[in-house]
């Protein structure tokens, strides 16, 4: 057992804080949410690229490092707290993660490496709009090979060279890869509560498309996707998490009122404790998670839904108390706080709502008793 | 990040299995009543299995075997501890001795008749009880007046105890007095082990609000004890206090009692709207809160385990798990009671749902909050020791004990 990062892990994360300071400061966030119809920082992407982190956890085979899903965790936790303006999560966490999950071999090997190699951009297009998405009510359809229907808002929808749609087919709902620059394909870059994360409406009249894994299987497939997501996207909410306590300690060291810095008074000190534990919350479901993901364990859908839960939850109180230790400039533009309250939030919606996780993390403890309660009458 | 037993770590944890499987008290032959704490029928049947583990190589199972331990590792003692649970063995009595307060005594004393008091402890022969906090000095534990006198090679002691866990069964005592009243506070403390039987000491349980009386006050007059009852250095006792209440957090916030699957086995259970509880939307989304924190107790606990293994202290982590547990629990039996609705108020073990235990642990949940450290101290340790945010304004730090002003 071991319950932490080893210290080859700490020191590629280490690494990738003094890399993410350098080339993706504040300042840079500031400039992606000044110009939101670029979607991302092109630059920052291409250096991201050349660290061969698209590829981390990708097998060699296909171009990528092989190095390992708690590797790719300690990434994602670091992106996380830089707020990296790039579409790293829909790239990496869920276009190559469904590609690994259930691509052909022939989409495996031909977009993977390139995936890996920081060239090509992927998306996972969910969304139709306000409210649950139940299978019933999926409008995108599949039929003779061509997609027809609406998503919005899709993540890094403008950027993106491919995406993977859930799409109703004549088997069910299934997951359908679309090369967005082909024809049929018209989308619009859409407005969000985080603009530093570009989204866009996707209309498809007519696009052609591949099924990715089996047809039908689309809803069960998506839920795997998304529980390797929602760890990874864990540690992101928990390094934005544990940001926002550092600069609200740090202003609350150096702000002083009524003689005395703000920090020294209970009312602060007692918030900022609050904050901490909620983050250990979110931190130690991820680990967990972490664990869980790279070892394929049975644990892992439990484990990724209580992780998702946690950090989830945790970004939101430390991304807001933040703004409220700052006072009124953590309430301007100007100051830096407002990025982290809008990531969170953002965060705790790409991949459905808390309020959807709890519900799965309910399933599957339920789930979780009746397989001990069978254990217990076979033994 | 590893969460799977080693190899050597699974063989243990089978064998452990295995013999827990063939040795663990019957506890089904109790009634409700008598599986309560403090029960003289629960104590028997906790002193037998703390022998009987002694025996087989599991009572304080990281200790040096000269002590009564059994040389194995954190990781050994952490397994065997999430067996007994399993197991549905959780026995409280003997945690303040054996996690708090011998291991300070075996760091802080050398003498051969304190240390001949540990192994019977082990056994679960004998029962320690810690005697610090007093009438006038609760969260500012280092503001005691109970005083200590040296009288040739003795010390008589007199004062006043309050909240002491278990004091009323306790053979034996660890005593915080005040040797120095005129330096400043923490300077001038000196701790002591004592026979509850020494001639001068009265205890009196205390009601508490749930109806248990296992706290208890414990007054001392003239109580005499010889010099080499102290543990460490005379003026030195805060250090002492210090491993004790790091120690006791550990042990405090790694979580024990009613469970999730307690829960959702009683959810399960009860009817609701539509079908049981656990069928309720709101009752489900709370679980899942629920769980994440209570899931993360037991995962930080793993932690912590991991710096003891490599040989580090408990470190402030601990009050967060603390902090964590009892909010958490409180919040539970207010969740648990609302699905049983009505049914909520009866606490009668015969009526009750679950025997009463989720009542019972709504009445004593208040406690949880304060003992051990209140919420707000454990988020001070947390702001000061772990953010490093500045200390409170103190008013009586640089000053001698004796002009602290004191109110009611």
């Amino acid at each position: 057992m071991n319950f932490d990062y080893t210290d080859e892990q700490k020191a590629l994360k280490d690494e990738a804080r003094r890399f993410l300071a350098a080339v993706s400061p504040l300042s840079v966030v500031r400039g992606a949410l000044e110009h939101p119809a670029d979607g991302y920082d092109r630059a920052l992407w291409r250096r991201i690229g050349e660290q061969g982190w698209c590829g981390a956890a990708t097998p060699e085979a296909y171009g990528g490092l092989g190095i390992g899903y708690v590797e790719l965790c300690a990434l994602a936790e670091e992106l996380g707290r830089a707020l990296a303006p790039v579409p790293f999560a829909s790239t990496v966490y869920l276009f190559a993660e469904a590609l690994l999950a259930a691509g052909s071999e022939e989409q495996k090997a031909g977009l993977l490496p390139r995936v890996a190699a920081g060239e090509l951009i992927g998306t996972l297009a969910v969304s139709e709009g306000p409210g649950v998405l139940t299978p019933e009510r999926i409008a995108t359809r599949f039929a003779e090979g061509v997609l027809t229907g609406a998503k919005l808002p899709v993540v890094d929808g403008m950027a993106a060279d491919r995406a993977i749609v859930l799409a109703a087919g004549e088997a069910g709902p299934g997951l359908y890869l679309v090369d967005l620059g082909g024809p049929g394909v018209a989308r619009n870059s859409v407005s969000t509560i985080d603009p530093t994360r570009g989204s866009a409406q996707l209309v498809f009249a007519a696009a052609p498309a591949q099924p990715v894994g089996q047809p039908g299987q689309g809803l069960a497939l998506l839920a795997r996707i998304q529980d390797r997501a929602a760890v990874l996207l864990a540690f992101e909410q928990l390094g934005g998490a544990d940001r926002c306590l550092e600069m609200a300690r740090d202003y609350a060291l150096e702000r002083y009122a009524f003689g005395r810095p703000i920090g020294s008074y209970q009312a602060i000190k007692h918030k900022l404790a609050d904050v901490f534990v909620r983050n250990e919350v979110a931190r130690a479901n991820a680990y967990y998670g972490a664990w869980a993901l790279s070892t394929d364990a049975p644990e892992l859908p439990l484990a990724a839904a209580a992780a998702r839960v946690a950090g989830s939850a945790a970004y939101w109180l430390a991304s807001k108390e933040n703004i409220q230790t700052h006072g009124g400039i953590g309430f301007t533009w100007e100051a830096d706080c407002h990025f982290f309250y809008r990531r969170a939030r953002h965060l705790g919606l790409v991949l459905g709502a808390p309020r959807d996780w709890k519900r799965r993390l309910a399933d599957r403890l339920e789930a979780r008793v009746a397989q001990e309660d069978r254990e217990r009458q076979t033994a | 990040m590893n969460f799977d037993d080693s190899p050597e770590e699974a063989a243990y944890r089978a064998r452990v299995r295995a013999w827990i499987a063939a040795h663990a008290p019957d506890m089904a032959a109790l009634s409700a009543e008598e599986r309560r704490n403090w029960h003289p029928r629960h104590k028997a049947i906790a002193r037998a299995w703390q022998a009987a583990k002694a025996d087989a190589g599991y009572a304080c199972i990281s200790w040096p075997e000269e002590w009564g331990g059994a040389g194995g590792t954190a990781i050994e003692e952490a397994i065997f501890n999430q067996e007994e649970s399993r197991a549905g063995l959780q026995f409280t009595y003997f945690m303040t001795g054996l996690h708090m307060l011998l291991p300070a005594l075996l760091e802080h004393n050398r003498d051969d008749l304190s240390l001949a008091r540990v192994p019977p402890a082990v056994r679960g022969e004998e029962i320690w009880c810690q005697l610090f906090s007093e009438p006038s000095s609760g969260s500012d534990s280092a503001g005691i007046r109970t005083a200590a006198v040296c009288d040739g090679d003795d010390w008589v002691i007199n004062g006043q105890k309050v909240w002491n866990s278990g004091a009323q069964i306790a053979d034996y005592g660890m005593l915080l007095a005040r040797t120095d009243p005129d330096v400043p506070k923490h300077k001038g403390l000196t701790v002591f082990w004592l026979d509850m039987k020494t001639p001068g000491i009265e205890v009196r349980p205390i009601r508490m609000m749930s109806g248990d009386s296992e706290l208890n006050e414990v007054f001392l007059s003239d109580v005499r004890i010889p010099d080499r009852q102290r543990v460490g250095e005379v003026n030195g006792g805060w250090k002492v206090v210090i491993s004790t209440l790091m120690n006791e957090r550990a042990a405090l916030g790694s979580g024990t009692g009613l469970n999730w699957r307690d829960i959702i086995a009683l959810a399960r259970q009860v009817p609701s709207w539509d079908g049981t509880a656990m069928d309720d939307p709101a009752f489900r989304e709370w679980l899942a809160d629920y769980y994440v924190q209570v899931e993360a107790i037991r995962l930080t606990s793993f932690r912590t385990l991991s710096s003891l293994s490599k040989g580090e202290a408990p470190g402030p982590e601990s009050s967060a798990g603390k902090l964590l547990w009892s909010g958490t629990t409180q919040d539970m039996t207010d969740h648990v009671l609302d699905i049983l609705d009505h049914g909520g108020l009866l606490d009668d073990p015969g009526q009750a749902a679950a025997n009463g235990a989720f009542q019972h642990r709504f009445l004593w949940a208040p406690g949880l909050r304060l003992g051990g450290g209140t919420d707000e101290i454990m988020k001070n340790i947390i702001a000061e020791r772990v953010l490093g945010l500045p200390g409170d304004i103190r008013v009586d730090k640089a000053v001698p004990f004796r002009e602290i002003p004191s109110g009611r």
